[in-house]
């Protein structure tokens, strides 16, 4: 306590602006809570490092050893695929960051907090999906876009560059942060329903990483006709400019399905929080 | 106003309220006293929003808190655990609660200084000691500058000079005409600055008074122990209209409607032998204890006085 000044001893009555909570005024706040952490900074700007460098640093690589590659690879070489590779990485720090949107509140405290002050609690949620998915989307845009011409820069010298105009090339750089802005939704929503960050980040692995790799130890006709719609091989269909197997769904109908998965778990998240005590 | 109308709130099992009514009055200090694990914070939490009760239901100035259009400026509330994110600071933490209202900066900046944290204010709250971190969600509290403060066990975690500074500053609340609703396991805490008390345990009302009354009714119970081996002779004198005796043991004496002055006197004018003459100033500690003994289970010795100093901790 010693460092902490002499207090006054009676409080000063002063008329405070009469505001009332709207979602205009909750969604200030959650922007405000949100750069005001230092994980989210270093989390947001590891993604953007890991999306717009992680695409670069392969492509630099291939083309050093061009003349090594199978004809085939050289022949069915996507240096759009490339360029969004940064996904793979930056996938991993978004999901992270978007269940801790909301289980940081529940582990510290802050939730009776949030909840004090809206006790509506709903506009709470829509506001730090809002919030959490312009930064992201914005953030994953820029940086999808700066490795999309830095990799086709790079790989100029093979002649197998695109250019953004080229079909399917400008979808596949959007694709990826729609991608990525979907699945941090998906994840607020993961982290909304189980109030526990060991818990949310087990589960956002578990149904994207963990089931594909289920699916591929049952017979190959099974896994075939299951993967498509498990959670992550539909999503990244609007993040590829080209697949290396048949078995995936319609770019957008992948996608579509992905944002259903991500309803059902904001919804589960709504649910949980309009009923369950704080 | 706050009026809690029947409220049931159970956690699985586990009844936490057990049919609480009552009601805070608008513009004086009311205490909420209760052993530790009484159901004080639970109803607190109800009162807030932040539990929905089983039953009956909570209301601030007549809707219940989650009807509110602008909470923080109709309730200011301190709850016993934290909720503030370690990681924030201070002023980004009352930032974005102020920005839930339109609350400008100046008004973050104020309840800085009104609670003394000016100096730290920028530094992560995870740093915080447990005096820091009340002053800040006393800072919280008051940004709406409500006109009804909830506040639990506010001096929980405070120095002798933060505790000193929490009364004085519940004090001027109170001088302001603000509704204070306080919540603490102290008696003596609760005496400096309530007017009128509400007295649960184990989730049910046990009280619902004035101060004044629990007062009149710790005289009432104030006593003398006399330690004599002439009890018999002694009790034989002693007793008569307003008087009442009871011995606990062999040799003492427990004298009701006497002071120990009047009863050295008729000991001496008797020629009885005294060994020990102990005024009992029966406290606000006792009285409450009288209320609550039977939710507490406490049967210590009533005759040290060292015991009734503390109320028990556990229900």
């Amino acid at each position: 306590m010693s460092a902490v000044a002499s207090p006054q001893t009676t409080p000063t009555r002063v008329g405070s602006p009469a505001g009332r909570v709207t979602q205009a005024n909750v969604l200030r706040s959650e922007w405000t809570k949100l750069w005001s952490l230092r994980s989210t900074r270093w989390s947001l700007l590891a993604s953007f490092i890991a999306m717009a460098g992680l695409g670069p640093l392969v492509a630099a690589v291939q083309m050093s050893r061009w003349n090594q590659l199978h004809p085939h690879d050289r022949a069915t070489y996507d240096a759009i695929n490339t360029a969004v590779g940064g996904y793979h990485l930056a996938q991993l720090a978004i999901g992270v960051l978007g269940v801790l949107v909301i289980t940081g509140e529940y582990s510290t405290g802050m939730i009776r907090s949030s909840m004090m002050a809206v006790p509506r609690r709903l506009p709470v949620l829509w506001a730090k999906l809002l919030v959490f998915a312009v930064v992201t989307f914005v953030l994953m845009l820029i940086a999808s876009l700066i490795s999309f011409f830095a990799v086709q820069a790079i790989v100029t010298q093979h002649h197998v560059q695109h250019g953004i105009g080229d079909p399917g090339a400008l979808r596949t750089v959007i694709g990826a942060a729609l991608f990525l802005t979907v699945l941090g939704a998906m994840c607020v929503g993961l982290g909304g329903i189980l109030r526990n960050t060991a818990g949310g980040i087990a589960t956002f692995v578990g149904l994207l990483f963990v089931l594909p790799g289920i699916s591929a130890i049952l017979p190959s006709s099974v896994n075939d006709s299951i993967s498509p719609y498990l959670p992550l091989n539909a999503a990244t269909t609007v993040a590829s400019h080209s697949f290396d197997n048949s078995h995936h769904l319609a770019v957008w109908a992948g996608f579509a399905l992905f944002c259903g998965y991500t309803v059902l778990a904001v919804a589960g998240a709504a649910v949980s929080l309009r009923r369950r005590d704080a | 106003m706050i009026e809690i109308d029947h409220v049931t709130k159970r956690y699985g099992e586990k009844v936490a309220v057990d049919d609480l009514t009552f009601t805070v009055k608008p513009g004086i200090v009311t205490g909420f006293l209760g052993p530790n694990g009484a159901g004080k914070s639970t109803t607190m939490r109800v009162i807030l929003g932040l539990d929905r009760p089983t039953a009956g239901s909570a209301t601030v100035n007549g809707k219940p808190y989650s009807e509110l259009p602008a909470p923080l400026h109709d309730v200011g509330a301190l709850l016993e655990a934290r909720a503030i994110h370690t990681g924030r600071s201070a002023y980004n933490h009352l930032v974005a609660m102020a920005q839930t209202h339109g609350i400008g900066r100046s008004r973050v900046q104020e309840v800085i200084e009104l609670v003394g944290l000016s100096e730290v204010a920028r530094k992560r709250a995870g740093g915080f000691s447990l005096g820091m971190g009340q002053r800040l969600g006393i800072a919280a509290a008051m940004l709406g500058d409500p006109a009804t403060l909830i506040l639990d066990e506010p001096a929980n975690g405070l120095d002798p000079e933060g505790i000193l500074w929490i009364r004085n500053l519940l004090k001027g609340l109170a001088a302001e005409g603000r509704t204070v609703f306080l919540s603490s396991h102290l008696m003596a805490e609760m005496a400096q600055t309530a007017e009128h008390l509400v007295v649960i345990g184990r989730g049910r009302l046990i009280a619902d008074t004035t101060v004044a009354e629990i007062v009149a009714q710790a005289s009432q119970n104030a006593a003398v122990i006399v330690r004599t081996p002439q009890a018999g002779e002694l009790r034989d004198v002693l007793v008569g209209d307003g008087v009442t005796v009871k011995s606990a043991e062999r040799e003492v004496l427990e004298v009701h409607g006497l002071t120990s002055a009047e009863v050295g006197a008729a000991a001496a004018a008797h020629q009885i032998v005294l060994h020990e003459l102990i005024p009992q100033n029966a406290s606000l500690e006792e009285a409450f204890m009288g209320l609550t003994g039977g939710a507490v289970e406490y049967h210590a010795g009533a005759l040290d006085p060292q015991l009734v100093d503390s109320i028990p901790e556990a229900a």
